[in-house]
């Protein structure tokens, strides 16, 4: 006993976290999967054998052959060389989207439990009204407003995260607050911007990752339907969500264009949920 | 019981408010007049000019909010840029589709989730647990409108069972219920799995089975009635995503319902009928939840003491 205390005393904090996460094989395949794609995204030029945006006339609607992995489509273009391609632009709307909202998100709820009382309670109160909107039906209006496109997708789906990290941060900020050791720091005298940044905002992190995750499943979900009701990537680039909208018409005639990008999108969120999840058994149970 | 009712109410309030200026303030974060946006492309400058007074935009901000939050409450949500039609009948005639279609998929989703949470929080660890859990991440990974499409392509196109949208019979709900409700189901079954687990292991039901209770009334009458109050939470912000993702769904569907209507409308650019759906939706959510909470309360007396 004494024996396994000492051990887990001298381990850091992340050789402590990898000796949990090894063992979780499932989350440690996602995460391989997931730095495949990202890397296949980063590559898109090595790995595409075709131009994802040059149709080829002579090669319209066909099926899946060693030439073209996952056929064409309707302009001939090859589905696979579109899928990486895509994946670049599916990957870096759930990446952007998830880091600008979490950052808003964690400083709101970093303030509002550290400094408490009114701020806090009007913070707080401007997050319900952030999450008083369902689902997708915020990143409409914002689409709505500022227009189709990446970027505004980009913002409709980070202002939506942000009351998710806020209330997260929140709760945690209160509790750190109470910690010995802030106490501890607070009573030596250190300035209250450095009591956050330096004392409190590590502690929340472990909580922040896995929502980050999570989240990023969320947001690749979204931001492909919102693609494929046509007010996020329009045709004809190569995001996954627009993929699906165009191969709507060819259902039942060239059901390939339909299966292999939404295989794609079912891959990556299910990759960052099963990650999510096991992350949050290897740093934080209390989750 | 009552005093936290109200106090329940009265919150609400402040939020809708909040939700309503949102709203309001859309149509002004616009670039252009709002006049001209709300009457359309194709109007004439009196109809502009008409729209101008109806909207009491010649004078401040704050009190073109109130005539706008007025008639709103007295559902008079303007003229559709796109039929002419008042936005309140646009909306009635495409509420009903879009409220069975939510109703049907929250009724499947929650009796399997739940089904599929205490099977595997029964059989926890064993092949059934297992076998549940790999099709709750999956269900929660799937996304729905590429689901549907699939189905389309399956049932309708290559068998010819099912038709492949519209409303047209109870036939025409089974595909978009069942993709709209896969995700919900698989939330419910993880989040069963897990409160019938905690419970599991609480004092009162390792009593009972010490005093001999049979197996089947320690799950049914001691495990599964307590687990299933938090499950009740969940159902309101489940509600929420069922009311987004029937978007996304009624589109793949060609479902006659709000969803398909707030798309076109965005297409459009028919901004009465989009700011009322907004409005909609969001005041939906909000009185869901607000159901849930007070659903809540009657089954956890706990809750109201604090």
């Amino acid at each position: 006993m004494s024996a396994a205390l000492a051990d887990a005393a001298i381990r850091s904090p992340l050789a402590e976290f990898w000796r949990r996460f090894r063992r979780k094989w499932l989350a440690l395949g996602a995460g391989l999967v997931l730095l495949a794609l990202i890397a296949a995204a980063i590559a898109a030029p090595l790995v595409a054998p075709f131009d994802p945006a040059t149709p080829d006339y002579n090669a319209v609607l066909q099926a899946p052959t060693l030439l073209h992995l996952c056929g064409t489509d309707a302009y001939g273009r090859d589905v696979f060389s579109r899928i990486v391609w895509g994946g670049r632009v599916s990957l870096s709307i759930g990446f952007l989207s998830v880091a600008l909202g979490g950052t808003i998100g964690v400083l709101i709820g970093l303030i509002a439990g550290f400094v408490g009382g009114r701020i806090d309670g009007m913070l707080m109160r401007m997050m319900d009204v952030l999450l008083a909107f369902p689902g997708i039906v915020p990143a409409i209006a914002v689409v709505a407003v500022l227009g189709p496109g990446i970027d505004n997708v980009i913002y409709a789906i980070a202002i939506f995260s942000v009351p998710v990290f806020a209330r997260l941060v929140r709760g945690i900020t209160l509790a750190i607050k109470q910690a010995v050791y802030v106490q501890a720091a607070r009573s030596i005298g250190v300035r209250p911007m450095m009591l956050m940044l330096r004392h409190i905002l590590p502690g929340t992190l472990p909580s922040v990752i896995v929502y980050a995750s999570l989240r990023l499943s969320t947001s690749l979900l979204t931001a492909a339907s919102l693609s494929f009701i046509g007010l996020g990537a329009r045709p004809p680039s190569a995001e996954w969500g627009a993929m699906l909208a165009d191969g709507r018409a060819y259902l039942g005639v060239a059901d390939h264009i339909t299966l292999f990008p939404g295989v794609a999108i079912f891959v990556t969120v299910l990759a960052f949920n099963l990650l999510g999840d096991g992350l949050r058994d290897a740093l934080d149970q209390k989750l | 019981m009552l005093s936290y009712f109200a106090r329940r109410l009265a919150g609400t309030i402040p939020v809708l408010v909040a939700v309503s200026i949102f709203v309001f303030g859309f149509v002004h974060a616009l670039p252009g007049d709002p006049a001209r946006l709300v009457a359309g492309p194709e109007a004439t400058p009196a109809d502009i000019a008409a729209i101008r007074v109806e909207m009491g935009l010649d004078g401040p901000l704050w009190s073109q909010y109130l005539i706008w939050a007025n008639n709103a409450v007295h559902f008079r949500l303007g003229r559709s840029i796109a039929t002419r039609q008042a936005v309140e009948e646009v909306i009635g005639e495409r509420f009903m589709p879009t409220l069975w279609l939510t109703l049907v998929s929250m009724g499947w989703s929650m009796v399997a989730g739940v089904a599929i949470g205490v099977i595997s929080g029964v059989k926890r660890g064993r092949w059934q647990d297992q076998a549940g859990m790999v099709m709750a991440i999956s269900g929660v990974s799937f996304p729905g409108f590429w689901l549907g499409l699939l189905l389309i392509s399956l049932f309708s196109v290559h068998l010819g069972w099912l038709p492949t949208g519209g409303d047209v019979g109870w036939r025409s709900y089974i595909m978009p219920s069942f993709a709209l409700g896969l995700g919900v189901a698989a939330v419910m079954a993880r989040f069963t799995r897990s409160a019938f687990i905690e419970v599991s292991s609480a004092d009162y039901v390792r009593t009972a089975r010490m005093k001999g209770v049979p197996e089947r009334s320690v799950v049914w009458r001691h495990t599964l009635r307590n687990a299933l109050i938090p499950v009740i939470t969940l159902t309101g912000l489940q509600f929420g995503f069922l009311l987004g993702g029937s978007i996304v769904i009624e589109t793949v569907f060609t479902w006659p319902g709000l969803g398909r209507l707030l798309v076109d409308s965005v297409a459009y650019r028919d901004y009465p009928v989009i700011q009322a759906e907004i409005m909609l939706f969001s005041a939906e959510f909000v009185f869901i939840n607000l159901f849930v909470d007070l659903l809540y309360a009657v089954v956890n007396p706990e809750i109201r003491l604090t």
